[in-house]
């Protein structure tokens, strides 16, 4: 059977749940073959084997931390010339997409950015795509060289399918344009404890009627009654109320969970592009005529002020 | 010696229109206004306030397109770039992001530069790739998605806001910068900005100024194929309630109904 790359995204060695939805999508296509870098790469291989790994390929640097993208690019690269695999799966975040988009060009392949489902198909993995706001979707597939394909969040469910997930060092020798970004400072983004905006299964998200980031709390606290995570739209982001990390919308973050709460959210064309494609979708606010209520399975006209909290309340209620 | 930016821009349909792809499942472009991508006005700023910081610049707009491709360019000088390429040709029709990269990449080349700006996305692809890709294709550092950017004795720097982490980059030039929608507001055109750009330079190349061949481009050499367009169907209309006190709690309801609580 043929193999397939994916690409590991994970902190100190623990495995983000995008890259275990890769697995799930991998083994559709053929076995999957892990690509773990940098600090507690080796520490990835029991969540891997757990969810179909076959292999866990392993590499630590100094110079995964120390440059941007590159070194990252020429590891995959050595894996890929390692494997000869059938296709190349990597997360698609904002670093993600890089890396991939570099090996394509080098590998002479074409790449599929964002896909939302992949199976396989007489021509290569088919992959679906949301355009135009997730107004149309589009199914497409690699039509040169080996398929490069970066997959979003949600995308598929986590399941367990024990391999061997064997380890095994991959040799990389670094290019001469490793070296080319250096990263001269970090600073770690504070945990808030909350999920992942792109990751979670409920998003609750405040926009321009939240009217101030000492109102966020309101946000926030119905957030936390139903574990959920915070989103806000760009007019919050924008006058400062809200860190843009959270920004859902063309561009930040765009999300799928299974539920959506929009409080004092319009719906302008920039929101929607980012979360039409939640399962549920709920909105409170004030003006009747806003388009998010076009969008909407369960919609109340009101101040968010007056029906967030009582909702957070009988929330908390009913949840004992 | 004068600091040779490129800006690449790009002219997409409006948002805000009735978006939809063409019969060949290329993104229509007849039905719907464009515009120079929102997300480029970025790019088109922050080279504008790096060539005010120093002696001696000089900023070319680049952009692949059809025809009325040209209006995206003028936007760009209107706002205060000094001249512009248009990348034309009838077999780019169809060309995907690894085929746009090589045209770019050929293009910034043929016009010499020190630094690339892009913006961090088209607003019609919206893959974002395109400055990892130039990067790639011209052999020089990557310093991508900055919402901060700064150019100093031949060294440029910035930051990139990640999901994890806050970084400080700093690469030497010539280099391929990107700039989000965080990096700072873009300026309006003036009247007189305006006036201006009607005078400005724009010059036209085609796929033989670049040497590229035509199969290397274009829908048939796409390395990537696009099988099916469908359009979503309408969400069907939800309950609509309206306060009268109690708006809360009923949504408590549909949320429990629905097994969320």
């Amino acid at each position: 059977m043929a193999e397939v790359l994916v690409y590991v995204d994970h902190v100190d060695g623990a495995v983000r749940k995008p890259t275990l939805e890769l697995l799930t999508l991998a083994r559709r296509i053929g076995e999957p073959v892990a690509v773990a870098l940098g600090s507690g790469a080796e520490a990835t291989a029991p969540a891997l084997a757990e969810h179909g790994a076959v292999k866990v390929l392993t590499h630590d640097a100094a110079e995964y931390a120390d440059y941007l993208v590159v070194p990252k690019v020429d590891a995959l690269q050595a894996a890929y010339e390692a494997v000869s695999p059938a296709a190349v799966l990597v997360p698609s975040s904002a670093e993600g997409k890089e890396i991939a988009a570099r090996l394509a060009i080098r590998i002479g392949s074409g790449i599929i950015t964002d896909a939302t489902d992949l199976e396989a198909g007489d021509e290569g993995p088919v992959a679906t795509q949301s355009a135009f706001a997730a107004s149309f979707t589009t199914k497409s597939r690699v039509a040169k060289g080996t398929p490069v394909i970066t997959v979003k969040p949600n995308s598929a469910a986590v399941e367990a399918a024990p391999a061997a997930g064997a380890v095994e060092a991959l040799a990389v020798s670094f290019s001469e344009k490793a070296t080319g970004t250096k990263v001269t400072a970090r600073t770690p983004r504070e945990s808030t404890g909350r999920p992942e905006l792109t990751e979670a299964a409920i998003v609750v998200s405040g926009g321009r009627g939240v009217n101030g980031a000492e109102n966020f709390s309101i946000i926030e606290n119905l957030a936390d009654s139903l574990g959920a995570a915070v989103g806000a739209s760009r007019a919050a982001v924008d006058a400062g109320w809200y860190p843009h990390t959270n920004q859902v919308g063309q561009t930040g973050k765009s999300v799928s969970p299974q539920l959506y709460i929009a409080s004092g959210i319009s719906g302008a064309i920039q929101h929607r592009a980012g979360m039409q494609t939640s399962k549920t979708i709920v909105a409170i606010n004030k003006d009747a005529e806003a388009p998010i209520f076009d969008l909407v399975d369960y919609g109340v006209v009101g101040d968010l002020f007056e029906v967030v909290p009582q909702l957070t309340e009988e929330i908390k209620t009913r949840k004992g | 010696m004068s600091l040779r930016i490129v800006v690449t821009v790009k002219y997409v349909p409006d948002a805000t229109g009735d978006r939809h792809f063409a019969d060949d499942l290329t993104v229509d472009r007849d039905d719907v206004d464009g515009l120079l991508s929102e997300l480029d006005e970025y790019a088109v700023e922050q080279a504008l306030q790096i060539a005010d910081e120093a002696d001696d610049a000089e900023i070319t707009v680049l952009t692949v397109g059809p025809e009325d491709a040209k209006d995206a360019l003028r936007k760009a000088l209107s706002m205060g770039a000094d001249k512009a390429i248009h990348v034309e040709d009838d077999d780019l029709h169809g060309t995907d992001a690894i085929g746009t990269s090589l045209v770019l990449a050929k293009a910034i080349e043929k016009a010499g530069y020190d630094l690339v700006i892009s913006g961090m996305a088209s607003t019609d692809g919206t893959a974002g790739i395109v400055p990892a890709l130039l990067a790639e294709r011209l052999g020089v550092p990557q310093v991508t998605l900055l919402s901060e950017v700064s150019v100093e004795d031949g060294v440029v720097k910035g930051r990139r806001d990640g999901d994890s982490a806050s970084e400080q980059l700093e690469a030497s030039l010539p280099a391929v910068v990107s700039v989000t929608d965080q990096s700072g507001e873009a300026r309006y055109p003036s009247f007189k900005g305006i006036m201006a750009a009607k005078k400005k330079p724009v010059e036209s190349w085609d796929l033989e100024d670049l040497e590229i061949e035509a199969d290397e481009v274009g829908l048939e050499g796409a390395w990537t194929k696009v099988d099916s367009a469908t359009e979503r169907p309408a969400r069907t209309a939800g309950t609509i309630v309206k306060d009268e006190g109690e708006g809360g709690k009923q949504l408590a309801e549909f949320l429990a109904g629905q097994k969320f609580i």
